[in-house]
């Protein structure tokens, strides 16, 4: 199986980490992965994405035109990302930036108030674990533990201080979607 | 023909030697101010059917694209000698290049020594925002000693990178030459003056005086990772008293500084 | 195994292996998309108690990697087409006085400023030499993250082995993708297996010289013969590459890098499928260019399809080998294009179809 997603917001909404953690986790578990991001002028304007790809194969190319999954954390990605997602496929809404649905009806559209559950717990930094803790429950390309331990090696030592923070963000993701 | 500041008054209007394409500088920057002040310039001198630009690699490589006159594209650093040629091949054009620090002092510094030296009759527009911006963030020839970037994450290490080049101070000796001056475009008392230099560069180059370079200090929020608000500041508290703004040169003063 | 694995961008990894193969000195100039390496070294080479230095040009940075060849270092630059053309001074007085060094070419599209995006289309200059004179350059090419890793460090050796430069061609995904991989051992390097020639410690030896000049009627020519006998060792000895599913193909692919990664994928499919029997040549050096198992399949009257993200450049070296013994095929992309799976599929099913060569370009814009 091979899982392809696209995920999409703003400089500074913590995508690239989003998708590395994944990566991370998909690695730990043994599985193949590649994780890809925008890179140069494409980031000018204060956009981000990444492409993370989950396979028990080897993978082809790391950059994803049709994924499997969008993750829109903001409008502008949804706006962007909506038409590319595979019939059947799901896209993750951050509905707390975003007030439109997805306009397509082949997709699943799984709405996440990444923000606000973010804020609940004290830092709304954290919302892209929140939406990941939601991707991972509906997906299930990986499990929340794995996610839990990798965040020892992939967040930056800046970073450390929110550790638990981020767990119980990833935690809580998890429950939010059914 | 001298131009007084009050023609600035069209500030809020598009000048006629900016095309209607949106730029895609980042909000704050400080690219986009001085293409302004060159159109402005250029508009205000009557220039523009003679001017020819040539567009440098940076933030500012779509330059070609902001103004409505004719444009080339140059490779890393060698828009000075692009323009050379340009203004050899066709004297009677008013040249002009836009360049970043990086492109300037760094991989560009012989091509600009030398086109000063030999006193080309051309204008460089330098826009010195201490940093490598379209790359990524690196360290800059001008990158203040200290200053954290992707390649001196530890701050720049006078030791190891040497201390920031100073620009005009290098070139206001060269005999060819005729206009050198230092601005900043962080406040609008300082966008004023840096319109005046501007527009002096480009007469210095249509009377055939000499070679022209105005030094812009320039704000990169992005590269600085510093809200445009905060950049703004940056310029006069960290820039301005290593880099100090005035003019180095000027041919047509009956007393040099 | 796994939990040996760490999950490492492309463009650090090639950082992180010439650490470990010893590299004590590196010099570049930032370029997107290589960036992240200058960026890697300008941090940990220090912290190792190596030497970095970010160079005012590519230019200058080459001519470092001279200089410090020249005392013996394992020395490296790297960067992106644009760069690496400016290199090319550099690389040719470090062929011509015989020193070794290794860089990077982490292609984007060209030509001029062209693109950031991912390509294959300094192949020509990657493989001819690319600057003036009479040489070559030993031309790798990885197509995973734990290669580029690999690599970097078996570059190191061949460099020093055969006295000549060596380089990766990689290409914009290679250096931007994460991918697990697993770090190898850090090799003792000893400079003083150079002191036969390097410069520096003079005391109580016969002065060294390093240089490219050789104006003496009649001996840059049998210096140069030298060189070539050289580089005929290397041709003979060094051609890499990997095979899958040759043996009963009915066409053979022959790709390089990020191409490959999409055409073994689709080898995979294809057989999977049933669609077609693909099998693929993978090459690992570019030059030397892995001619001799060309030249074999071809002998036993094998079909070649070159896919390649360059507009038929590595192909004209698969029509070299082949000599006219059979026909090979091209799929090309140029300026960022990918070839994808299907395409490629597609492209083998019409050669099967086909008495002869098929080409096939990216459907042209307007
Ligand atoms: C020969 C060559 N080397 C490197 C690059 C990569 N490059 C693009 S822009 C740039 C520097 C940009 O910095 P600067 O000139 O200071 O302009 P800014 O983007 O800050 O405006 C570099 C190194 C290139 N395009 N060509
Ligand atoms: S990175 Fe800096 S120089 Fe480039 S557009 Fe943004 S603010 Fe301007």
């Amino acid at each position: 199986m091979t899982t392809k997603t696209i995920m999409a917001g703003f400089g500074g909404q913590g995508v690239v980490l989003m998708g590395t953690l994944l990566a991370h986790g998909a690695m730990v578990e043994g599985k193949h992965t590649t994780f890809f991001p925008s890179y140069g002028a494409e980031m000018r304007g204060g956009t981000a994405n990444c492409s993370v790809v989950v396979s028990d194969r080897e993978i082809a190319s790391p950059i994803v035109n049709q994924p499997d999954c969008v993750v829109a954390m903001n409008i502008a990605s949804l706006n962007k990302f909506e038409s590319r997602v595979r019939p059947g496929g799901i896209i993750f809404v951050n509905s707390s930036l975003i007030d439109r649905r997805v306009e397509r009806d082949d997709v699943t559209e799984i709405r996440v108030p990444a923000n606000e559950v973010a804020e609940s717990l004290g830092d709304v930094r954290a919302a892209n674990m929140v939406m990941l803790g939601g991707i991972v429950k509906k997906t299930g390309v990986v499990n929340l533990e794995t996610l839990g331990e990798s965040l020892e090696k992939v967040l930056s030592e800046r970073a450390m201080g929110l550790i638990d923070l981020d767990r119980q963000a990833l935690k809580r993701g998890f429950e939010e979607v059914a | 023909m001298r131009l007084e500041v009050d023609d600035l008054k069209k500030v809020f209007g598009r000048p006629e030697s900016l095309s209607d394409k949106p730029n895609m500088y980042c909000p704050g920057c400080g690219h986009g101010l001085a293409h302004r002040l060159v159109a402005e310039a250029v508009d205000a001198l009557g220039l523009k059917d003679r001017c020819i630009g040539v567009a440098s690699v940076g933030c500012s490589v779509f330059a070609d694209d902001y103004f409505d006159f004719d444009f080339v594209q140059a490779a890393h650093g060698r828009a000075p000698a692009v323009a050379t040629g340009i203004k050899r091949s066709k004297p009677d054009s008013i040249v002009f290049t836009h360049q970043g620090d990086g492109d300037l002092a760094s991989i560009g510094a012989a091509e600009m020594l030398h086109s000063a030296n030999r006193g080309e009759m051309i204008t460089v527009i330098f826009v010195n925002n201490a940093i490598y911006g379209m790359t990524g963030g690196q360290m800059a020839p001008t990158t203040l000693v200290g200053m954290k970037t992707s390649t001196s994450k530890l701050g720049r290490d006078p030791k190891v990178a040497g201390y920031p080049v100073r620009v005009c101070e290098l070139l206001k000796d060269l005999e060819g030459v005729a206009y050198l001056e230092r601005v900043a475009v962080n406040t609008p008392a300082h966008v004023i003056k840096a319109a005046k230099a501007v527009r002096k560069a480009f007469e210095v180059q249509d009377e055939g005086l000499g070679f022209s370079l105005v030094e812009i200090l320039s704000q990169c929020p992005t590269g600085w990772g510093r809200l445009p608000k905060d950049a703004v500041d940056w310029v006069d508290d960290n820039m301005v008293p290593y880099y100090p703004l005035g003019v180095f040169r000027d041919v047509t003063a009956k007393e040099q500084k | 195994m796994p939990e040996d694995r760490v999950l490492m961008k492309g463009n650090e990894a090639i950082g992180e292996a010439a650490i470990r193969a010893g590299c004590t000195f590196y010099a570049g100039y930032p370029i997107t998309p290589q960036n992240e390496l200058t960026e890697y070294m300008s941090y940990h080479m220090p912290k190792a108690g190596r030497a970095f230095v970010q160079a005012e040009s590519e230019v200058a940075a080459i001519n470092m990697v001279y200089g410090a060849a020249a005392t013996g270092a394992r020395a490296m630059t790297s960067s992106s087409g644009p760069g690496i053309s400016l290199k090319q001074e550099g690389v040719s007085y470090m062929c011509g006085a015989e020193l070794p060094c290794f860089y990077a070419n982490i292609v984007r599209g060209g030509p001029g400023l062209g693109n950031i995006a991912p390509a294959q289309s300094d192949y020509f200059q990657a493989t001819r030499g690319g600057g003036h004179g009479d040489y070559r350059v030993i031309v790798l090419a990885p197509s995973t993250v734990q290669e580029l890793f690999d690599i970097t460090m078996l570059g190191f050796e061949l460099a020093d082995k055969y006295r000549n430069p060596a380089m990766i061609l990689g290409d914009g995904i290679l250096g931007q993708m994460r991918e697990p991989i697993v770090l190898r051992e850090p090799v003792e390097y000893d400079p003083g297996t150079k002191g036969a020639w390097s410069l520096g410690n003079s005391a109580g030896r016969e002065k060294h010289m390093i240089t490219s000049v050789r104006l003496a009627p009649g001996t840059l020519e049998k210096h140069n013969m030298k060189l070539f006998r050289k580089y005929k060792e290397i041709a003979e000895k060094e051609q890499r590459y990997e095979l899958t599913a040759v043996d009963d193909a009915e066409v053979i692919i022959i790709a390089y890098g990020t191409s490959a990664r999409v055409a073994k994928s689709a080898v995979a499919a294809a057989r999977e499928s049933g669609d077609i029997r693909l099998g693929i040549i993978r090459l690992i050096t570019l030059w030397p260019y892995p001619a001799d198992i060309i030249r074999e399949y071809a002998d036993k009257g094998a079909r070649f399809l070159v896919v390649e993200m360059s507009l038929g450049q590595m192909y004209e070296d698969a029509l070299l080998s082949v000599a006219g013994k059979t026909d090979v095929s091209l799929l090309a992309h140029t300026g960022g294009g990918l070839p994808a799976e299907e395409e490629i599929i597609e492209t083998a099913k019409k050669v099967r179809a086909s008495d002869g060569p098929v080409e096939v370009f990216p459907e042209a814009a307007e």
